[in-house]
C-alpha cells in the first residue's frame, strides 16, 4: 500500500521538474496570471532580452489601477494612473499573452475572472503576482502569490524554485445561522489561528460546513488564507466545481473534459493522510464578525466590545493593540454595535461576486443608505449578471454608487480612496493602516453586514434587520 | 545580484507585531519604476508627517539608527501584499538583513531574490536582541552567512537556518533565472512527459 497523501502532496509531486537534495524543488507552473501592477516584471524581462516562453499558459487583466467610473484609460483619476493602464496594454501587445484589458467583457479582478473563465482548474499549480492568489485553491489547485522577480522567472521558464511548505488542515463543522456567511467563518478562523499562524503552511479547509458552501463562498474562504499567513488555501474539488467549469472559455472540452474530471476525482486527500497541523472549529453559534483593529486577526462578534489591550498576553502585543486602537479612534470597552461610520465599500476579490451582491441587495432592498456606499462588482461579467437580475436598481434606489469592475477601494490604487479619519465598513480583506487611503479606518465585514451598516449608518448586527436576533 | 557574505552593522529594533507590507511601502508608490529611489518611500507614512517632515518618534529617524543596515523586527514581519516594492524600499534605504521570529512568506521569497538576507530566530532570542538595541543604541550585529551565525552586540552568538539553495545564491550573488535558463532542456522533457500523462492538459500547452 502506498502512503496516504494530502491533496497538496499530490499536486506538488506531479509538478516537480527537479528536486534538490536540500528540499527545494523546481516546480512547473501550469498557469500564470498578471495584472497592471506587474510592470516591474515585464520591464525586467525586456531588459534581459527575454520573451514569454509559454504565452498560452499566461493570462493578464487590468484591475488594480482601472477607473470604476468609465472604461477608458482617460477616465483614470490622474495621468500617472492612466499611464499604468497604457503601459499594461503595451506590455501585453508585445508578449502575446491572452489579456483582458479595460473595456474587454472578460475584464475583472484577476481572482474573480480566473474561475469565471475556466483558467482556474483543479490540480493545477497557479501563480500570480498578487498575494490573494490563494483564492484559486477553492477549486482544488495549488495557487500562490509571488513577487515580481519570481514573475519574471515564470514568464521566462514557466517554473519556480520553491521550498516545500508544511500542511495544515482546518476542519469546520456546525450549521451557519441566518445572516452568517463565509466571510464570518474566515474572519473567525483568522482570529483563532492568528495573522501569522499559518506562515510556511498550505491550509486545506475541510469538514461538513465547508463542503456545504457554494463555490463563491469557498472562494471567499480561500481568498483570505494569506491573512493567516498561509502560502495557499485549498478545498477538495467536487461535482459542483466540475459542473461549473464545463464549457468555460479556457477549460478543456468534450472528451478531454471527461478525462480531466476522471483525473480530478483522485485529487482529494486520501483517508488517513497526515497533516503537519490540525485545527478544528465549530461555527454553530457563530455571530456575524467585524474587525476592530488594524490586522485581519482582530475579528470579533458584532455583539462584543472593543477589547482592552491591557488584557493581552505579551508587551509587544499590548503595544501593537494600543497603537491600533489609537489609529482606529476607538476606546476599549465601547460596544461595536452602534459605532457610527462614514462610508461603506462593497467590492474586492473577497466579496464582489454575484452571491455577495445578492446578499447585500437583500438587506438594502427598499431602504435608503445613510452614508455613501460604493458597490464595485468583481468583474464585468458579474456586473452584467447583476444588472440582468436587477440588483443594480436595488443599489441605485438605495442611494448607492454602482460602478464598473476593478479592485477600487480595496487598495485605492485607482484613486477610489477613504479619506483620513473616515470610518469605512468594507467587504475587502485588509484593514491595515492606510490600506484604503492614508489615515483611513477600515472595519472588515461580510456583504450583508456592510449593507446593514449602510442602512443604519452604524455598525449593526444584520440579524436584527433580517428579523433574527 | 549583490553577494551577501558577512556584515557587521548598526541594527535598528522595531517592536510591533504583524508589520504589513502596506506599512513598509504604501500602495500609491508602487507605480514608480525601480530607478525612482524606493528608499524614500520606506515606511513612508510612519516616517513622515502630512507636511513631509520627519516624525521624530520613528526609529529610523533617530540617531544612530539612521545608519542601520540591519532591522530587528517582530513576529510575522512584512505580512500581506506580494509587493516586491517592500524589498526594493528596504534595500534602497540600505537595509541588508532583517531578523525576525517569522516573516510573511512572499516577502521572505522576495528578499532572497534581491540579495536581502531574512534571518529567522526564536522569538525570545529576537526579543533579547531588540531589548539590547534599545538599552544601548548603536549596538552592532555581526552576520556570517557561510557559518549561518549571528553575533549579538553583547557577543553572544546564535546559529540560524537557511535553505542551502538560497544560502548559495546569496553567498555567490548568483542570478537564479540565469541558472534556470541553462536547464531548459530538462523543463522541456518534463513538459513532454506531463502532457502525455495528462492529455487534457494539452489545452494548457502551446499547440503542436
Ligand atoms: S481586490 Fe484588493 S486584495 Fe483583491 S487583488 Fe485587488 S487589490 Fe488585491
Amino acid at each position: 500500500m502506498t502512503t496516504p497523501r494530502t491533496m497538496f502532496d499530490k499536486i506538488w509531486d506531479a509538478h516537480v521538474v527537479q528536486a534538490r537534495a536540500d528540499g527545494t524543488a523546481l516546480l512547473y507552473v501550469d498557469r500564470h496570471m498578471a495584472h497592471e501592477g506587474s510592470h516591474h516584471a515585464f520591464r525586467d524581462l525586456a531588459a534581459r532580452g527575454l520573451g514569454v516562453r509559454r504565452p498560452r499558459q499566461n493570462f493578464a487583466t487590468a484591475d488594480h489601477y482601472v477607473p470604476t467610473t468609465g472604461r477608458r484609460a482617460a477616465d483614470a483619476a490622474s495621468p500617472e494612473i492612466a499611464g499604468m493602464i497604457e503601459t499594461f496594454d503595451r506590455n501585453m501587445a508585445v508578449t502575446g499573452i491572452t489579456a483582458f484589458p479595460l473595456g474587454d467583457p472578460r475584464q475583472g479582478i484577476v481572482h474573480v475572472i480566473g474561475p469565471e473563465l475556466g483558467i482556474t482548474l483543479p490540480g493545477l499549480v497557479i501563480a500570480c503576482g498578487d498575494s490573494h492568489t490563494s483564492t484559486h485553491g477553492a477549486f482544488g489547485a495549488f495557487a500562490f502569490g509571488i513577487g515580481q522577480s519570481e514573475m519574471t522567472h515564470v514568464l521566462a521558464t514557466q517554473t519556480l524554485w520553491q521550498t516545500r511548505p508544511k500542511t495544515m488542515r482546518i476542519s469546520v463543522t456546525g450549521r451557519l445561522a441566518a445572516g452568517v456567511s463565509a466571510k464570518d467563518v474566515i474572519l473567525a478562523i483568522i482570529a483563532r489561528v492568528g495573522a501569522g499562524g499559518a506562515v510556511e503552511h498550505v491550509i486545506e479547509y475541510a469538514g461538513a460546513t465547508i463542503r456545504a458552501q457554494g463555490l463563491e463562498a469557498r472562494l471567499t474562504i480561500c481568498n483570505m488564507s494569506i491573512e493567516a499567513g498561509a502560502r495557499a488555501g485549498m478545498i477538495a474539488p467536487d461535482d459542483a466545481v466540475y459542473t461549473y467549469l464545463e464549457g468555460r472559455d479556457f477549460a478543456p472540452r468534450g472528451a478531454l473534459f471527461a478525462q480531466a474530471v476522471a483525473a480530478w476525482r483522485h485529487l482529494p486527500s486520501d483517508p488517513g493522510a497526515a497533516f503537519d497541523r490540525e485545527v478544528a472549529l465549530d461555527v454553530a453559534g457563530l455571530a456575524p464578525m467585524v474587525t476592530w483593529g488594524t490586522s485581519p486577526e482582530d475579528g470579533v462578534a458584532i455583539t462584543e466590545r472593543v477589547p482592552d489591550p491591557d488584557t493581552l498576553a505579551g508587551a509587544d502585543e499590548r503595544e501593537s493593540a494600543r497603537r491600533a486602537l489609537d489609529y482606529m479612534g476607538l476606546v476599549p470597552g465601547t460596544p461595536l454595535e452602534g459605532l457610527a461610520i462614514d462610508r461603506v465599500f462593497i467590492g474586492s476579490c473577497t466579496n464582489a461576486r454575484l452571491s455577495d451582491l445578492r446578499a447585500a441587495a437583500a438587506v438594502l432592498r427598499g431602504s435608503r443608505a445613510r452614508v455613501p456606499v460604493l458597490v464595485v462588482p468583481g468583474s464585468t461579467a458579474v456586473k452584467r449578471q447583476a444588472e440582468a437580475e436587477g440588483l443594480d436598481r436595488v443599489f441605485i434606489a438605495a442611494g448607492c454608487d454602482w460602478r464598473e469592475a476593478g479592485c477600487s477601494m480595496c487598495v485605492g490604487m485607482n484613486g477610489d480612496l477613504v479619506a483620513a479619519g473616515e470610518r469605512c465598513v468594507s467587504t475587502s480583506n485588509r484593514n491595515f493602516p492606510g490600506r484604503q487611503g492614508k489615515g483611513a479606518r477600515t472595519h472588515l465585514a461580510s456583504p450583508a453586514m456592510a449593507a446593514a451598516a449602510a442602512v443604519t449608518g452604524r455598525l449593526t448586527d444584520v440579524r436584527r434587520l433580517l428579523g433574527g436576533a | 545580484m549583490r553577494p551577501f557574505t558577512t556584515l557587521a552593522a548598526v541594527a535598528a529594533p522595531m517592536d510591533a507585531v504583524n508589520v504589513d507590507t502596506d506599512q513598509i511601502i504604501p500602495a500609491r508608490f508602487l507605480k514608480y519604476p525601480r530607478s525612482g529611489g524606493y528608499g524614500g518611500f520606506l515606511f513612508h507614512d510612519l516616517r513622515f508627517g502630512d507636511d513631509g517632515s520627519e516624525r521624530p518618534d520613528f526609529v529610523l529617524n533617530q540617531e544612530p539608527f539612521r545608519a542601520a543596515q540591519i532591522l530587528v523586527a517582530n513576529t510575522n514581519f512584512a505580512c500581506g501584499s506580494s509587493r516586491e516594492g517592500a524589498v526594493y524600499a528596504l534595500a534602497d534605504f540600505g537595509i541588508r538583513a532583517v531578523v525576525a521570529p517569522s516573516f510573511g512568506d512572499i516577502f521572505h521569497a522576495n528578499c532572497l531574490k534581491n540579495g536581502l538576507l531574512p534571518i529567522r530566530l526564536p522569538a525570545a532570542t529576537v526579543a533579547a536582541l531588540r531589548a539590547a538595541l534599545h538599552a544601548a543604541p548603536g549596538g552592532r550585529i555581526a552576520i556570517d552567512l557561510a557559518q549561518r551565525q549571528l553575533t549579538a552586540p553583547g557577543g553572544s552568538s546564535h546559529d540560524f537556518e537557511i535553505d542551502p539553495h538560497w544560502q548559495r545564491m546569496l553567498l555567490e550573488g548568483l542570478d537564479e533565472l540565469g541558472l534556470t535558463l541553462t536547464q531548459l532542456a530538462e523543463i522541456e522533457a518534463f513538459e513532454a512527459g506531463y502532457r502525455a500523462a495528462r492529455p487534457w492538459r494539452a489545452t494548457l500547452m502551446p499547440g503542436p
